[in-house]
């Protein structure tokens, strides 16, 4: 491999590690901070790029879908949060993998009723409907940078949320000790509520901005969930900066790994975890 | 007291009476069947096992449809006898797929299985279907073994097998005299005989496979591939995707500029289904597949008017191929007038079926594949339009079959 492969395998990597990294924040949330074992993380996903499909063909506009969508995907994080995971916290994680599995399939049937199970396209929005030509046979589409773009700042904001703000410093107390904190006079089920939300909505919306790029299709939520707890696990439960590094790590191994050593592209990834597991078992990065 | 004795006379008055009339109704139920069975043979007990969930529900309804309206336009019977179905969703998930295959030939004893779309499922049907020797259809899985290695006289199918997309493609890039090829696919059954289809008549036509890749289903991170393609810079580049990876793997494809300078080109699934989600990226592209738009025959223009009468939707190559199961069902049944204890007559009428499919007209090999013309394709606009025959009466070679 030149350099210049190299360089542009690198950014190959970095994009998808980004890209990771988008998709797991709202699972670092629920499961890492909140500690709630969300199987029906990879739905929430599916959810976000199904609405961005049907908001984008509505509004005409992916942006405003976006916008709708993430509101709509707050709305149904505060619906789940007070219907079914408030009675959750309390209890076994066997219950919380039960509960959410059965979401999975209750998504997938609501999926399938509504929309359908014909593969979809969301148009990529003409602002950002170009190429770089990097080589003279390939190029890189901007779209791609703008996704990574977004996950840097989203990454930023999450973190300043959970470790500078006042909010942030209830949901860590929350986490740690429930009891004291009521005890303090705070309304620890709001602040869970609105973390639920949040974690949702992450999801959803990373659901709606890759749409463009993985296009719309049955199951696809499934695909993302394994790798999601990978991330998180790796990264340490709980820590922003954690699953953001994870995600690059991953990334990149999940990309030289497929060019270097094709055979065992499939267990690279769950090869590094197990590794990384034995010399941390905690993460790479404690709790914030 | 002699009120009490009344009522007890009474009650047991009626009693007699319920009695009478049960006895009577019993009697008269026993003489109807006995009547229905001198009439006509018991209903044909045909078990569908097809995936009515999951990512390829599509197909599996598909494939019921055309099914069911071949045996409509047969008047509802094959062979003489009526239908009764028994229909599981097989999930597309190979780990159920034994207990739910035992469970329609065990405990509701079907004459014949037909399923199913998913390879892993359709072997272990395989499996169950030689263990119990009932008979099986394949509507679509396209494992070679299933008339490779693990062939039977019991086992048909009515779809394709991977290689033969491939072996199409491979000749016609041969004959367009390209000279170098990189492939890529996932890494399991259906993508690689496909990919080893292409191959091995791609270099017996003097060209070179350079560079094989396969990653891992269902990944649809591309760009690395995509990455190491611009820098072989081959003369064409062949692929087995479907579903969801194929619309994004063509639609990442034209993104990376690939599209201007390197011709993509794979089995059909890669724009079958697909051309709504993969809009402007997929103009252009060739694939071979035993099915396409535009095939003007009178069978083909006949079912296709059918269908959409009976289901207001187009059909597609899945419903051409559960058509198919049907027709080659009715064909075989026909011969021994619905009599299934007729075992190798029935095998022997099926084996030698000339069927007149709506791809056109095809006969099965002696381990029971089609022998099909393999079309070429453009995609234009929505539609895959046939260009041309890519292979006449292509013959799979049904290797390690003991037939």
């Amino acid at each position: 491999m030149d350099l210049y492969s190299f360089l542009i395998q690198l950014l190959n990597g970095i994009q998808y590690g980004l890209l990771l990294f988008l998709v797991a924040s709202g699972l670092t949330l629920i499961f890492g901070i909140m500690g709630i074992i969300n199987l029906a993380h990879g739905s929430f996903y599916m959810v976000g790029a199904y609405m961005a499909f049907s908001l984008a063909a509505l509004t005409g506009s992916l942006f405003v879908a976006v916008v709708l969508g993430s509101v709509l995907c707050v709305l149904l994080g505060i619906a789940l949060e007070w219907a079914l995971f408030s009675r959750l916290y309390q209890r076994d994680h066997l219950e919380q993998v039960l509960l959410t599995y059965g979401l999975i399939l209750v998504f997938e049937e609501l999926r399938s009723l509504i929309v359908g199970n014909d593969v979809h396209s969301v148009a990529v929005p003409d602002l950002f409907n170009w190429s770089i030509p990097l080589t003279d046979t390939l190029s890189y589409p901007v779209y791609r940078l703008f996704m990574s773009a977004v996950c840097i700042v989203l990454a930023v904001l999450l973190y300043l949320l959970i470790a500078r703000t006042r909010l942030g410093m209830m949901i860590r107390a929350g986490a740690s000790n429930r009891e004291m904190v009521q005890a303090l006079g705070i309304n620890i089920k709001l602040v869970y509520r609105l973390v639920f939300a949040l974690g949702v909505a992450l999801a959803a919306f990373a659901g709606m901005i890759a749409a463009p790029v993985s296009s719309v299709y049955p199951g696809m939520g499934t695909g993302v969930l394994i790798i999601c707890f990978v991330v998180v696990v790796i990264g340490g439960i709980g820590s922003i900066w954690g699953a953001l590094f994870a995600s690059l790590l991953i990334g990149l191994a999940d990309t030289f790994g497929q060019v270097l050593l094709p055979e065992a592209a499939g267990v690279i990834v769950y090869v590094l975890m197990a590794v990384i597991l034995l010399w941390r078992p905690e993460g790479l990065f404690r709790r914030v | 007291m002699d009120q009490d004795q009344t009522r007890r006379v009474g009650h047991g008055w009626r009693m007699t009476g319920t009695l009478a009339a049960a006895l009577l109704a019993a009697a008269g139920l026993l003489q109807v069947a006995g009547q229905a069975q001198a009439q006509a043979q018991p209903k044909l007990k045909i078990g569908l096992m097809l995936p009515y969930t999951g990512t390829y529900a599509a197909l599996g309804n598909s494939i019921t449809n055309a099914f069911k309206l071949a045996i409509e336009e047969n008047a509802g019977k094959v062979g003489g006898r009526e239908i009764e179905y028994f229909v599981v969703d097989d999930e597309s998930d190979p780990a159920k797929a034994p207990d739910n295959a035992n469970k329609l030939v065990k405990r509701d004893n079907v004459d014949v299985l037909v399923g199913s779309v998913h390879s892993g499922v359709a072997l272990a049907m395989a499996k169950v279907a030689r263990d119990n020797n009932t008979l099986l259809i394949d509507p679509n899985a396209g494992a070679n073994e299933l008339t490779g290695a693990l062939c039977a006289p019991n086992i048909f199918r009515t779809s394709f097998s991977n290689s033969q997309p491939g072996i199409a493609m491979g000749q016609v890039m041969a004959e367009q005299k390209k000279k170098t090829a990189v492939t890529l696919t996932w890494n399991y059954a259906a993508g690689t005989e496909s990919v080893d289809g292409f191959k091995e008549a791609f270099e017996a036509g003097g060209g070179k496979v350079i560079k094989e890749m396969a990653l891992p289903f269902p990944q649809v991170e591309f760009q690395p591939y995509l990455t190491e393609i611009a820098a072989l810079k081959p003369d064409v580049v062949y692929v087995f995707f479907a579903g969801g990876g194929a619309v994004k793997f063509v639609k990442d494809y034209a993104a990376a500029g690939l599209g201007k300078t390197i011709p993509l080109v794979g089995a059909g699934f890669l724009t079958d289904g697909t051309l709504e989600a993969q809009g402007d990226a997929a103009q252009g592209l060739l694939t071979t597949l035993h099915y396409g738009d535009g095939l003007n025959n009178p069978k083909n223009n006949a079912f296709r008017a059918a269908y959409m009468k009976a289901y207001k939707t187009e059909p597609d190559v899945y419903a051409v191929q559960g058509y198919d199961a049907a027709q080659l069902l009715i064909a075989g049944m026909n011969a021994v007038k619905g009599d299934t204890a007729k075992r190798a007559e029935l095998v022997k009428a099926m084996e030698t079926a000339k069927l007149d499919s709506p791809r056109g007209p095809f006969a099965l090999t002696r381990s029971h594949n089609p022998i099909q013309d393999i079309y070429l394709r453009k995609v234009e606009g929505k539609e895959n339009k046939v260009i041309g025959v890519a292979v006449k009466n292509l013959t799979d070679p049904p290797r390690g079959c003991k037939l």
